[in-house]
C-alpha cells in the first residue's frame, strides 16, 4: 500500500497492488494566496512586479513569500493563488527546465514555450476538477522578442503588453491602459508599476507594503530585493473618524 | 590472448570451468573497439574527452553526442555501442531526477556511480537480458569536489583519477599517469586530453574523428557542460602543434 501521486493531473491515490486506486483528493479551495501581480513590457524587455504577502484567508500571515519567480535563461514567473500549488508548478518547470538544458544543442526553452506547457498542464488539470489555484503571468525575452502572458486556473490564456491578475485586473490595468507606451525605459516603467502597486496596496485588503519588483532583458534577469513604497494616510477624511458618531472608536 | 569459449560462452548465466563469465568478456570486447574516451580529474574539476570516430563524410558536425549531461553537476561519456549507451545515460538521469525529488539535494556523484554500476550489473544477471556493450566514464561535482568514476559492462565501478576505454587506452593511460593532475586546473586539462586524444588517433586505421569535450570545473560554476567553442579551438590547435612536433622528430 503506498501514496502515489500523478505527474499528469496531480491527484493523490492509495495504490494497492491487489485493489485499484482507493480514494483521490482534488483541490476544493486554497488556503494560503498571493494577491495581483502585474506585468508590462517596456523599451529592453519586461517588468513583473508583485508584493510577498502569503494571506491564509483574511489574515496576513506570511511576509516574505517570493511569488515571482525565475525559469530557465529566458522566463520570469509570477503566480497569484495558492502558494503550495505554484511551488508545486515551479518543481514541474524546474525539471523541465533541467532536462532541456540536459540536451546542450545550443536551444532553450523560451517564454513562449514555456506558457503554452503551463496552459496544457492547467487545462487539463481543470478538465478532471482538480486545478491548480493560480493565475500565473509569464514575460520574457528571447532573441529581442518580448513577451508577456497569462494563464489561470480554468485555462484561459492570453497575451498582451501589459498584464495582472486579481484586484490587479480592476485596479492596476486602467491605469496601463491610460499611462503605458512601448518605449517607456526602465525607470519610467517602474515609476508607472509603483503607481499601480501604490493602488493596490491601498485598496487591496490582501496586500502588505514590501514589494518585489523583477526585469528580463535579453541580457539576463533581475529579481530585486524587496522594498517599501511611502503612503500618505493624512486626508482630511481620515482625521478624527469618531467625530460625526459618538461613542464609536 | 582471446580463449574461445566453446560452450560456456552461450549465456551470460553460465560461468565456465575457470570461473570466467565470457558474455561478459565479449562485451568488454565491444568497448575496446570503439573511439577512445577519456576522463580526468583536475583540480578545481573533471575533463572528459572522447575521440569519436565518424563513419560517413555526410554526418552533421556536432551530431551523434557520445558526452551526456546527467544533471546539472555531471556528466556521462560513452564508449561501445552507442545506442547501449544512451539507455544508460537515460537511466542516470532518472535515477538523478528521482534523488532529487526525494531527498532535496543533487545526487551525490557517488551515489549515482553506484546506481549505474548496479544497473550495468543487473543486465549481467539474467538471461533475457544481455550486458551492456559500452563502459562510461562519470565525471562530476558535488559537495566532496570533483569526482571520477568508471563502469564497465561487468558492473564494476571504481573511483579513478584518470581513466580511460576505448581502442587507445593502454597509450592513453601512459600519457594521462605522466601529468601532474593534482596542479593543473581544468583549462590546462582540456589541452592535455585534446593532446592526448590527437596522439592516440590511428591515422592509418581509421580515418577521421571529431574531438568532443566536456568539463563539470570552478569556472563553469560547477555546471556540465560543453567546452566552450574557443577553448575547444585552442586545445585543437595545441594538440595539431604537439602532433606535428612529435612527427618532425
Amino acid at each position: 500500500m503506498e501514496l502515489q501521486r500523478s505527474m499528469v493531473d496531480g491527484s493523490v491515490c492509495m495504490k494497492d497492488s491487489a485493489k485499484s486506486e482507493i480514494s483521490s483528493e482534488r483541490t476544493l479551495y486554497p488556503y494560503v494566496t498571493g494577491t495581483s501581480i502585474i506585468g508590462m513590457k517596456y523599451k529592453d524587455g519586461v517588468i513583473l512586479a508583485s508584493d510577498t504577502a502569503g494571506s491564509y484567508g483574511s489574515t496576513l500571515r506570511y511576509k516574505s513569500v517570493e511569488r515571482i519567480k525565475q525559469v530557465g535563461d529566458h522566463t520570469l514567473i509570477g503566480a497569484s493563488g495558492e502558494i503550495s500549488d505554484f511551488q508545486e508548478i515551479m518543481r514541474y518547470l524546474d525539471e523541465l527546465i533541467l532536462y532541456d538544458k540536459m540536451w546542450d544543442d545550443g536551444n532553450s526553452l523560451g517564454p513562449k514555450e514555456v506558457h503554452n506547457y503551463l496552459n496544457r498542464i492547467m487545462y487539463n488539470r481543470r478538465n478532471k476538477f482538480n486545478p491548480l489555484w493560480n493565475s500565473l503571468v509569464l514575460g520574457g525575452v528571447k532573441k529581442g522578442q518580448k513577451y508577456l502572458g497569462t494563464v489561470n486556473m480554468i485555462g484561459t490564456h492570453y497575451e498582451d503588453d501589459h498584464l495582472a491578475t486579481g484586484f490587479g485586473n480592476h485596479l492596476a490595468r486602467p491605469i496601463l491602459r491610460s499611462e503605458w507606451r512601448e518605449d517607456l525605459t526602465f525607470e519610467e516603467a517602474v515609476k508607472l508599476i509603483e503607481k499601480c502597486l501604490l493602488v493596490l496596496l491601498y485598496r487591496d485588503r490582501s496586500s502588505i507594503n514590501k514589494f518585489q519588483i523583477a526585469k528580463i532583458t535579453d541580457e539576463g534577469t533581475t529579481i530585486f530585493p524587496p522594498y517599501a513604497l511611502k503612503t500618505f494616510w493624512g486626508f482630511s477624511h481620515f482625521q478624527n473618524p469618531s467625530k460625526g458618531a459618538a461613542g464609536t472608536w | 590472448m582471446s580463449s574461445i569459449g566453446t560452450g560456456y560462452d552461450l549465456s551470460v548465466t553460465t560461468f565456465s570451468p575457470d570461473g570466467r563469465v565470457f558474455q561478459i568478456e565479449y562485451a568488454a570486447k565491444a568497448v575496446d573497439n570503439s573511439g577512445t574516451v577519456i576522463g580526468i580529474k583536475c583540480k578545481d574539476g573533471i575533463v572528459l574527452g572522447v575521440e569519436k570516430l565518424i563513419s560517413s563524410k555526410m554526418m552533421l558536425a556536432g551530431s551523434n553526442r557520445r558526452i551526456h549531461s546527467v544533471h546539472r553537476h555531471s556528466g556521462l561519456a560513452v564508449a561501445g555501442l552507442a545506442a547501449d549507451g544512451r539507455q544508460i545515460v537515460a537511466r542516470a538521469k532518472s535515477e538523478a531526477t528521482n534523488y532529487e525529488k526525494t531527498y532535496g539535494e543533487p545526487i551525490p556523484v557517488k551515489e549515482l556511480a553506484d546506481r549505474v554500476a548496479s544497473y550495468v550489473h543487473l543486465c549481467t544477471l539474467y538471461w533475457w537480458l544481455r550486458p551492456f556493450g559500452c563502459g562510461v566514464i562519470l565525471g562530476g561535482y558535488d559537495r566532496d569536489g570533483p569526482q571520477l568514476y568508471m563502469v564497465e559492462p561487468s558492473g564494476i565501478s571504481y573511483r579513478y583519477f584518470g581513466a580511460a576505454m576505448g581502442k587507445g587506452r593502454q597509450a592513453a593511460k601512459t600519457e594521462i599517469e605522466k601529468l601532474k593532475l593534482s596542479e593543473m586546473t581544468c583549462r590546462e586539462g582540456v589541452i592535455e586530453v585534446a593532446k592526448i586524444i590527437y596522439g592516440v588517433h590511428d591515422e592509418a586505421k581509421d580515418k577521421a574523428f571529431e574531438l568532443e569535450l566536456s568539463w563539470v570545473c570552478d569556472e563553469s560554476n560547477r555546471q556540465h557542460q560543453k567546452v566552450p567553442d574557443d577553448l575547444l579551438n585552442e586545445a585543437r590547435t595545441a594538440a595539431k602543434a604537439a602532433l606535428e612536433e612529435m612527427d618532425a622528430d
